[in-house]
């Protein structure tokens, strides 16, 4: 890379609010205010504009790509935006808000650094605005922004906005701890305090939505504590590129956190055997470190049995080893959970069996209250249950690391993902010295 | 590196050699598609990174139309010798023998008639899983795409029942006779393309650089004059894609901003002789890259369209 640029942090951040809050509108608006919209984009607008919407052209059109989104005026999937400004470049997942598309405002959320909640000025604090405020800290995000949409509507009133600020303030405190909350007053359709400040808003002090997207501090959302690899793939090439690499035999995978070092020991699991880190190998030459998330390929001093699922972790902290796990999920199917089933369960690079043994609560997201053994979980729902694998796993609380916290089920038979599963941290870590086959 | 952090490129390189790991794990027969276009050209060095030292442990196929421009086949071929890959090419006129695809009356374009020609291939070879380079800038259908995206046994995509794709937990899982498209460059943009093919020193296609053309304008674009036809037993592929006596023509320096084929290629005006003088002109653009693309002007749906059918 030239010397001259200096490097373009990426942050994805996601937005949610119930219909008509003006999410596509704010997107819409970020794209257009920051000219990351193109002419022929806005020439469709203007003709769809002038032949369905009565000659106002509809900046939500600008993301809501499906044909029946546009006849129901409603966003049905996650669409994906792109935004670059100097500073920054940002993936823009667009999630629905309507109850029944929950899952997936999940699937937007669980790659997001942060959260954008809308909250119409109107309407205040909703059982919407609860919702998407439990998803948002369920699933980790450590920065969320609530933006409080179409002041406009309510002549700009400071004490307005003050009031919904206080009501959200009051149930932030029942959810997980976010690293910074903004509340933002704006109107997503004039376009005030989105890129640039409003002059309606003289008792706001900032920052604009998109100059806190630009400034707030992402360097340590992903995990550099704790050395875990997944192993996807045994590289054994059988025509090496170089003909000295015939006895080459590595580990590919992406690191799932912390921090790996030439010489460091290991512990590979399940088979619980220790080795040293020979050479971390990459297309572009062998490296000394390697940290969360970069993909490379790992060569171990001894050559230990290891296969596509197999983890790598650090000895210092040892992950949780076990078969029998609790955690949060959310359910994604219309054929609801009953305890007892079977389905197929991916964390880091492995499918294996699972068994949904317990329902041990159901959540109320918008009172944040567990109702004890329910019979089922349906779609939408998140509650608490536990799981037996076919194989013990090695995993961290899902608090502690997102890439080994977390996984989904797959129903058998139909391959449908079916729910997403946030891991609690395991009660007792893996202990190697009651089984160290080292060699 | 020091304080432990990727720029936007290493990151979108780490989550794409993620993605094709899972692949060459997941699937018993996937292939790349491999066009010789500038997606294309990055998902090779990618897959070179996520596999090197073994062999690419995927074949390429390419679906030729038969308007290819002949720069972009040899590039093509090129590169997968280079690659020490097999490349297996299906084309629509052999469809056409083979009574896969029937022309369309009146149509001179055979965008469409790729779609039979890739699901005959997948057919053929009993690919499980075809990895393309469609990015969800590209295009608003396209924008709610996921990494892995599921094909019923017909090859349909289902815009309105999608797998939920959580974390970077890819659910691979398929019955006989379904189909996985896999997109690694699902978040790279038109630019993170180019700032990576800098980045990677990676050749491209020379019609990619600014150049003498005749061309005739046509819709609001400026489209090549095909070859001439020199065949007497033979109909003109061209037929219907020649300019016609009112058409203006024109020497141009141009270069394509985006490819298809011959026919729905619009050239774009360009001094552009560097990867340099490519990445000024796409930050400088005020359309967007497939406002060049004859075949997404149809309709407000047009994509949507194709990719429900079985396009890539």
């Amino acid at each position: 890379m030239s010397k001259t640029q200096h490097p373009v942090e990426l942050l994805r951040f996601n937005t949610c609010g119930s219909v008509d809050d003006g999410k596509s509108t704010l997107i819409g608006r970020l794209l257009y205010d920051s000219k990351s919209i193109m002419e022929d984009q806005m020439e469709a607008l203007e003709r769809s504009a002038d032949i369905t919407g009565g000659g106002q052209v509809n900046l939500a059109n600008l993301t809501d790509g499906l044909r029946a989104e546009r006849e129901q005026g409603i966003t049905i999937d996650v669409a994906y935006r792109f935004v670059a400004t100097p500073r920054r470049k940002f993936i823009v997942a667009d999630t629905p808000g309507h109850v029944e598309y929950t899952r997936n405002m999940v699937t937007g959320a669980s790659t997001a650094n942060l959260s954008i909640v809308l909250v119409d000025a109107r309407n205040g604090v909703i059982e919407q605005t609860r919702r998407h405020s439990y998803v948002s800290a369920l699933l980790g995000i450590p920065h969320i922004i609530f933006a409080v949409n179409k002041m406009d509507l309510v002549d700009w009133s400071e004490a307005r906005f003050r009031e919904i600020r206080e009501g959200i303030e009051s149930f932030l405190p029942k959810l997980d701890l976010f690293k910074d909350v903004k509340f933002v007053p704006i109107s997503a359709l004039e376009g005030d305090n989105v890129v640039t400040f409003s002059d309606k808003t003289p008792w706001y002090e900032g920052p604009t939505l998109l100059g806190h997207l630009e400034s707030v501090h992402i360097a340590s959302d992903w995990n550099l504590n704790g050395f875990r690899f997944p192993v996807q793939w045994v590289n054994r090439p059988n025509n090496p590129t170089d003909k000295s690499l015939h006895d080459f035999r590595g580990l590919s995978g992406q690191i799932a956190g912390g921090i790996v070092k030439v010489g460091q020991e290991i512990l590979a699991l399940p088979s619980g055997q220790k080795s040293y880190v020979k050479e971390i190998w990459t297309y572009d030459g062998s490296i000394e470190e390697a940290f969360c998330p970069q993909s490379v390929t790992i060569r171990l001093e001894d050559d230990l049995d290891i296969s596509r699922g197999d983890c790598l972790v650090a000895l210092e902290p040892l992950p949780g080893h076990d078969s029998d796990l609790s955690a949060r999920i959310c359910w994604m199917n219309a054929r609801p959970l009953t305890s007892g089933k079977k389905y197929h369960l991916k964390h880091g690079a492995q499918l294996i069996q699972a068994m949904v043994s317990k329902i041990e609560s159901k959540i109320d997201i918008e009172t944040y209250e567990p109702e004890l053994t329910p019979q089922e979980l349906n779609m939408n729902d998140i509650g608490e249950i536990r799981l037996r694998t076919s194989k013990p796993i090695a995993y961290d609380g899902y608090t502690t690391n997102r890439l080994t916290g977390s996984f989904v089920l797959v129903e058998q038979g139909t391959n449908a993902t079916v729910a997403a599963g946030m891991l609690h941290s395991p009660a007792q870590h893996y202990k190697p010295e009651y089984m160290d086959f080292s060699i | 590196m020091g304080n432990y952090q990727l720029d936007h490129l290493a990151y979108l390189e780490t989550e794409a050699i993620h993605v094709l790991r899972e692949v060459a794990a997941e699937f018993e027969r996937p292939a790349i598609l491999f066009s010789g276009g500038k997606d294309s050209i990055c998902i090779l060095r990618l897959a070179e990174k996520a596999f090197r030292p073994s062999e690419i442990p995927l074949p390429f196929l390419n679906v030729e139309t038969g308007h290819e421009f002949p720069e972009l086949i040899k590039f093509r071929d090129q590169r997968a010798e280079e690659l020490g890959a097999k490349l297996i090419v299906r084309t629509v006129d052999d469809a056409f023998e083979k009574g896969l695809a029937t022309p369309t009356p009146g149509q001179v374009s055979r965008n469409q008639l790729q779609i039979p020609v890739l699901l005959g291939a997948i057919e053929e070879f009993q690919f499980d899983c075809c990895i393309g380079g469609a990015r969800r800038d590209e295009e608003k259908a396209r924008a709610k795409e996921r990494f892995f995206s599921f094909r019923d046994a017909f090859g349909q995509w289902d815009p309105k029942n999608q797998r939920p794709e959580i974390w970077n937990l890819y659910n691979a899982r398929l019955n006989p006779g379904e189909n996985m498209r896999v997109f690694p460059l699902s978040n790279w943009t038109e630019m993170d393309v180019w700032e990576y093919i800098k980045k990677e020193e990676l050749e491209v296609p020379s019609i990619y650089f600014s150049h003498e053309r005749e061309c005739f304008r046509r819709a609001d674009q400026w489209l090549p004059v095909p070859p001439p036809h020199d065949s007497r037993d033979k109909a003109d592929p061209y037929e219907g894609a020649r300019p016609s006596e009112n058409e203006q023509r024109q020497k141009m320096i141009c270069r394509v901003r985006t490819i298809a084929d011959m026919i729905s290629t619009g050239m774009i005006e360009s001094p552009a002789e560097s990867i340099e003088d490519i990445i000024a002109e796409v930050a400088a653009a005020r359309v967007t890259e497939r406002g060049s693309r004859a075949d997404d002007k149809a309709s407000e749906a047009a994509m949507e369209d194709r990719k429900k059918a079985g396009y890539f």
